[in-house]
Parts: C-alpha cells; sequence; structure tokens
C-alpha cells in the first residue's frame, strides 16, 4: 500500500509522468470546478434570503471571500513548493510555483476589485486604509515582486531558486504584515465563518459560500496543472517524449 | 571561533575603509534623506500644526527610501570585481560574513541618519519626546532596514538592471518597520507611552538577525552559481 502510493509520487516527480497524469486529471478537475460553480452560485444567488442589514449586496461576499481565501492559500503553498524545491531540488515543484504565481496574484485582486465594490455602498468609500484591505494589497505587491524578480532572471535554475528564496522570506512576512496592519488601523468586519464558537451565518448562506471556496479550489487546481503541463512541455523540449507529444498532437 | 571572529572583523574593517575611499557616495544618501524631507514642508504645507502630524511618517519614508538607495552598494563593486566570489569560497559561513558586510553598511548608512534626524525632527516641528522617540525607532529601525534589504540585494545583484526591481522586492517587507516606528513616534508626540511599539520593532529586529543572514547568505550563492 505505502509502496505504492511512493511509487506514484516518484513517478508524478518525473516530468514524463507528471504531463500524463496532469493531462488525465485536468478533465475531471475541470467538471469537478463546473459543478461545485453552478450548484454554489444558484444557491447563493437565487436560494439564499437577502442579509437583514445589508440587503442583496452581501451576495458579493460568495466571488469576495474564497477569492480572498485562495490569494493567502495560494501564497503558502507556493512557499511549501519552494521549499520542497529548494531542498530537494524537485523541479516539478517549482514548475508548480511559476504556474501558481499569476493565479494568486488575480485571485488577490479579485479579491480586491470585489472587495472595493462591496465597500463602496457598504463603507461609502471605494478604498478605506482598513487592515485586511491593506494587507491585501501589500500581498498583491509581494506576488507582482516574485513574478518580476522570475522574469527578470534570465537563466532558469536561478530564476527558479532566487524565487523560492523570495517566496520564502514572504511567508516569514506575511503573518508580521498582517498583524502590524491590523494593530494599525481597523474598519472590516470581524471574522464570521473561522470563529471558534458557532458560525454567525447562517447555513442558507455558508453552504453557498463553501460551494463557491471549493470551486475556486478545484479552479485553481484545473488551472495550475495546465498552466504546469505547458510549463514542462517547454522546459522539456529537447526531450525525446516531449517531441512525440508535439508531433503526435 | 576565534578564526571567525578575525574574519568577520577583517571584513567589517575592509568595508569600513572601502566605504571611506568614496565619501561621495557615503554622503549621496545622506543629502537625499535630507532633501526628500525638505520637500515636504514646500509641498504639501509649512503650517507648523500639520508638519508636526506628518513628521514621524516623512521622517521615516524618507530614511527608507535613502536606505534603499544606499543598499545598491551593499554587494555591487564586490560582485563586479569578483571580491564577492573570494567571500563565497571562504572557509567560513557565508551568513555570519554577511552579518560583517551589513553591520557596515549600517555604519555608514543608518547610523549618520540617527545622527541627522534631530535636525529634520526641527524642520518639521517635532516636539521633544517625540524627537527621543524618533532616534530609537531609528536605532533600532535602521539595522532592519539594512538585514532586510540584504535580502533584495543579493537577489538582484547578478541583474543589469536591478534597481527599480529592488525597490519592488524590498519596499514591501519594509511595511511593519515603517508602521511600528511611525506608530511610535507619533504616540510620543501625543504624549502615550511607547514601549509596545518599541518592543515589537525589537522583536522584529531579533528575528531579522537571526534569518536575514541565511536568506541573504542563500540568495548570494544562487547569484553567484
Amino acid at each position: 500500500m505505502w509502496n505504492a502510493i511512493w511509487l506514484f509520487f516518484h513517478k508524478l516527480a518525473s516530468p514524463k509522468h507528471f504531463y500524463r497524469i496532469a493531462g488525465k486529471l485536468i478533465p475531471w478537475l475541470g467538471g469537478v470546478t463546473l459543478i461545485f460553480m453552478v450548484a454554489g452560485l444558484y444557491l447563493g444567488l437565487f436560494v439564499a434570503p437577502p442579509d437583514y442589514q445589508q440587503g442583496q449586496s452581501y451576495r458579493i461576499m460568495f466571488v469576495h471571500v474564497p477569492s480572498a481565501w485562495m490569494s493567502m492559500f495560494i501564497y503558502t503553498f507556493m512557499a511549501v513548493l519552494s521549499a520542497i524545491h529548494l531542498i530537494w531540488n524537485i523541479k516539478l515543484a517549482d514548475v508548480m510555483v511559476r504556474g501558481s504565481a499569476a493565479l494568486g496574484a488575480s485571485f488577490t485582486f479579485l479579491a480586491l476589485v470585489t472587495g472595493s465594490l462591496w465597500g463602496k455602498p457598504m463603507w461609502g468609500a471605494w478604498w478605506v486604509w482598513d487592515a485586511r484591505l491593506t494587507s491585501e494589497l501589500i500581498l498583491l505587491f509581494l506576488y507582482l515582486g516574485y513574478i518580476a524578480l522570475v522574469s527578470a532572471i534570465e537563466e532558469p535554475r536561478s530564476a527558479a531558486r532566487a524565487g523560492g528564496v523570495l517566496i520564502l522570506v514572504g511567508v516569514v512576512n506575511i503573518p508580521i504584515i498582517h498583524y502590524s496592519v491590523e494593530w494599525w488601523n481597523t474598519l472590516h468586519q470581524g471574522p464570521t465563518v473561522t470563529k471558534f464558537d458557532k458560525p454567525s451565518i447562517h447555513f442558507s448562506m455558508l453552504l453557498p459560500l463553501l460551494l463557491m471556496a471549493l470551486a475556486f479550489q478545484f479552479y485553481y487546481f484545473t488551472v495550475a496543472l495546465m498552466r504546469a503541463r505547458a510549463e514542462v512541455l517547454d522546459r522539456e523540449r529537447r526531450s525525446a517524449w516531449a517531441q512525440d507529444v508535439v508531433e503526435g498532437a | 571561533m576565534n578564526e571567525l571572529l578575525r574574519a568577520f572583523l577583517a571584513l567589517l574593517q575592509r568595508d569600513l575603509l572601502l566605504a571611506f575611499r568614496h565619501r561621495g557616495e557615503l554622503v549621496n544618501p545622506l543629502l537625499f534623506f535630507m532633501i526628500v524631507v525638505t520637500l515636504f514642508p514646500l509641498g504639501v504645507s509649512p503650517e507648523e500644526a500639520l508638519l508636526r502630524k506628518i513628521a514621524p511618517g516623512v521622517i521615516w519614508i524618507a530614511a527608507l527610501l535613502a536606505a534603499l538607495f544606499s543598499l545598491e552598494n551593499m554587494f555591487r563593486s564586490d560582485f563586479d570585481d569578483g571580491a564577492l566570489e573570494q567571500i563565497a569560497l571562504s572557509p567560513h559561513p557565508l551568513a555570519v560574513l554577511v552579518l560583517a558586510k551589513v553591520l557596515a553598511h549600517w555604519l555608514v548608512s543608518g547610523l549618520p541618519m540617527l545622527l541627522m534626524a534631530p535636525v529634520l525632527a526641527l524642520f518639521l516641528a517635532l516636539p521633544g519626546p517625540a524627537v527621543y522617540a524618533l532616534e530609537i525607532t531609528l536605532l533600532v529601525g535602521t539595522p532592519l532596514l539594512s538585514l532586510i534589504g540584504a535580502i533584495g540585494v543579493a537577489l538582484t545583484v547578478g541583474l543589469r538592471r536591478g534597481g527599480v526591481l529592488l525597490t519592488l522586492l524590498v519596499l514591501p517587507l519594509y511595511i511593519p518597520v515603517l508602521i511600528f516606528a511611525t506608530n511610535a513616534v507619533a504616540a510620543a508626540a501625543a504624549g502615550m507611552p511607547v514601549e509596545g511599539q518599541l518592543y515589537f520593532l525589537g522583536a522584529l529586529l531579533v528575528l531579522a538577525l537571526t534569518l536575514a543572514p541565511l536568506a541573504t547568505a542563500a540568495a548570494l550563492r544562487i547569484s553567484l552559481s
């Protein structure tokens, strides 16, 4: 049993098998994304009742909250993969990091834009220097810094390792930035889902929110694998199997 | 251990000597620091009440930019003439040698800023207790700027146009320092206790002292490879 799992991971770490396995997984992941997203949007936009305080406009939460979660998840995931890449020199980990950066930046941007659209009717301003907004903005800067650094270094191996170091430095700083900004100024509403006692959000709103969060998660894995697949093919373009794939297509 | 200490001191001495042979480069960031602060009364308003209010932020942002400006020198010339490779090849741990270079950088950039700050505080009409707090935040904060900045410089040292990229990498990481430091100065100006913010800056300094040299050393090895 363990041997089989071990073998699977070993195979996954080889570009050729990764390309094949990812190719098989992508349609399934995409299908699951679609199911969750349709269910989440239907329940969120049509079934969930309007909020007693915020009326209809709270519904933007079903996009805003999952994208904010994803923005943080992807950065952490990138840090774990960077550590794997730096320690064990597994190139595929870096391929995934590289494929994730633009997605993470997009989710961060989406969270900022939807937050701004939500903030205008609720707080009366497009932008306020609130703790969470500010730390999300800084997270966007960290993503863009990584992308800028990696695209500035021409040699792919140094680019990968320098980017990995930067991501790890950033991940140490994220909690520091988060708390420094939080103590500096706060207006944002407190957590409603991840409180330790009972969630203060009604089930009819919680369910679509969680469905959307899952949909975003699966969407991320679908697109990250697609990007990683393209990247692997590009990096391995001199190898026989990659040429077979391209000519066979 | 003794060997290591000797290597540390030798590198420190060499960097200080190099800095004093290039006095122009030494003075430029300080002039920059001073001129940026001078621009605010001209650009915003010379009104004393307003100046007093924005003074902590203005002085600290100018300090961040001046530090950034001087960071480039930390590894660039050593990288260009190959000295950095020699340092990396030495049998001593690179992280400790990096710490010597960071200390040298702080002595020639952070410390003069510390000495210059009271004059700038006078320009911006900061009250006495706030000047005192400003000095302490600079004393704890500027080494942090050198330590964090060293990581950024080490990552970009091999690149031809590293300057703007360095700004992009380092400034977001400077934000906690900026927040705690300006908060402390503003609190002191309002007559409130500042120990909390100073303890945070101290904790950040300890964290950076332990982790930043390791990250810088790793980044240098990547840039050299």
